[in-house]
């Protein structure tokens, strides 16, 4: 593989995107930086730059108000990319899918590769999600 | 110079959730900023004709994966008013423990934002990690990290056993010396001090006369915290608002540090006074009539309207929270701001916006 394949698998940035979420997910999407879990080590480093981005987190249920900021943050990726949803309501609406407001899980809108069950996911399953997911990203770059 | 819009948010590096302000900018200076909400409402309060009184509990807590504990109190409180239930005084000791718990993670994880949206990220990454010692406590104690799910209707469902109770105090030993150590930085270091200091400055009149809550209100001088109705537990624990007068992003950081410590100085006051009463008295009859409960969430105010008709579904749940108050001092501090502390400015209000949208 080249130089860059190789390192958007060895070192993927990732953004989150909060989509409707409680803030639990969010958080412990937030506590995998930090020393405890520290996914930095792997290479792991976290963009606010949608066009700087290999992998998208999201957290958090739809609705029609997000859902177009969170189609443009997806098509401003560059290819291939990852979509990560993290917790029960990125899966499927959770606890909030008979809300009035709610569209239902992130893959109503995007596309997703990685579902992270959890209410809230905790941070070593969302690392185990990111691995995964890499798995899948090298797969896709091997055969293109 | 022409006046240029500049949009903040709604995914923003410095938010961890959406919100979007649209900023009026004169050169470098914010001439008005316009805050523009509804990414995150989900409608939640609607649950409440879906889901039974019981049911709700798990809704409510999820209306803010902070303090969803203290979230769950003040439905639980609002409910057993409501249902005429005694609370037995156990449970109303563990309920000051694990909210006290709640609002030291959320002070310490607000300190770590805060310190990360002027780029101090040594501090951020400093007390994140004191703040993982405190989610090991919920974990341990509760089962679970953020959304701890200990309050029913009636009391709590979780006990604590005196190993546990020893284990609580000799951690808070250490998460008090780590939180300690970081006082001279986060109070008097000099990055932190001409980032913050003098920074966002909200009077003392202003804060009251805009509404602010919480910490935002008491670091303009005035001392007025929920804490003082002696909800809960509070009714037999020593009690002090902590208020800072000089109204700037400085001062807020340091209401919010103190209290940090006193969270830790509480818990271990309503572990001292845990009794051998049961943990959730009984519950019967239906919900009937209307009451309104305030709690003080880590950010302040927390409000619950709850309207009950015989029946096991709830007619109205309303909740106001803290952030919501907070905008508009917010709206009023942001103009006359360099660019450049709009992001610390915003942060230093602790916002909430799942709270604020639900």
């Amino acid at each position: 593989m080249s130089f860059l394949k190789t390192s958007q698998i060895k070192s993927p940035w990732l953004m989150h995107f909060d989509c409707g979420s409680c803030n639990g997910c969010d958080i412990e999407t937030l506590a995998c930086l930090t020393p405890v879990y520290d996914v930095e080590r792997f290479g792991i480093i976290n963009v606010g730059n949608p066009r700087h981005a290999d992998v998208l987190v999201v957290t958090g249920t739809v609705n029609p108000r997000n859902a177009q900021i969170l189609k443009n943050i997806y098509s401003q990726m560059p290819d291939p990319k990852l979509v990560i949803a993290v917790g029960a309501c990125g899966c499927s609406g959770g606890v909030f899918r008979d809300a009035p407001n709610v569209l239902g899980g992130v893959d109503k809108v995007i596309p997703v590769d990685v579902y992270v069950p959890g209410c809230p996911a905790k941070p070593e399953a969302i690392m185990d999600a990111v691995v995964t997911g890499l798995g899948k990203l090298k797969g896709i770059l091997e055969a293109s | 110079m022409a006046r240029t819009v500049i949009p903040f948010g709604p995914q923003h590096p410095v938010l961890p959730e959406p919100i979007h302000l649209s900023l009026v900018v004169e050169d470098e200076k914010v001439v008005e900023a316009l805050p523009t909400l509804g990414y995150v409402h989900r409608g939640l309060e609607m649950l409440a004709t879906k889901r039974d009184y019981n049911q709700m509990i798990q809704i409510v807590e999820r209306v803010c994966g902070i303090c969803s504990m203290i979230h769950s109190l003040c439905y639980c409180q609002g409910m057993e008013e409501m249902l005429g239930v005694e609370v037995p005084r156990r449970a109303k000791m563990l309920r000051v423990v694990w909210s006290e718990l709640h609002r030291l993670h959320s002070h310490l994880l607000w300190l770590g934002l805060f310190a990360d949206s002027f780029g101090f990220e040594s501090l951020f990454m400093q007390l994140w990690k004191i703040r993982e010692k405190v989610m090991d406590l919920n974990e341990a104690t509760t089962g679970n990290r953020v959304i701890v799910s200990v309050n029913v209707v009636g009391g709590v469902r979780a006990n604590l056993d005196e190993s546990q109770v020893r284990w609580i105090k000799d951690t808070l030993v250490d998460v008090e010396a780590s939180i300690k150590s970081l006082q001279s930085t986060i109070m008097h270091d000099s990055t932190v001090c001409r980032r913050t200091q003098g920074v966002g400055v909200l009077t003392k009149q202003a804060a009251y006369d805009l509404g602010a809550a919480g910490p935002m209100l008491r670091g303009s001088g005035v001392a007025q915290d929920m804490r003082q109705l002696k909800y809960a537990g509070f009714d037999e624990i020593a009690f002090e608002p902590i208020v800072e007068t000089a109204g700037d992003c400085w001062a807020r950081s340091n209401v919010r540090f103190r209290e940090a410590l006193q969270s830790i100085d509480l818990v271990r006051q309503a572990l001292d006074r845990l009794d051998d009463t049961e943990l959730a008295a009984k519950v019967k009859g239906k919900p009937e009539g209307e009451v309104i409960t305030r709690v003080e969430q880590p950010r302040g105010e927390c409000l619950y309207y709850l309207k009950g008709n015989g029946d096991k579904f709830l007619d109205r749940v309303r909740i106001r929270t803290p952030t919501f108050a907070n905008i508009p001092p917010l709206a009023a501090i942001l103009p006359g701001l360099d660019f450049a502390d709009v992001p610390v400015v915003v942060l230093s209000i602790d916002p909430c916006i799942s709270c604020t949208e639900r």
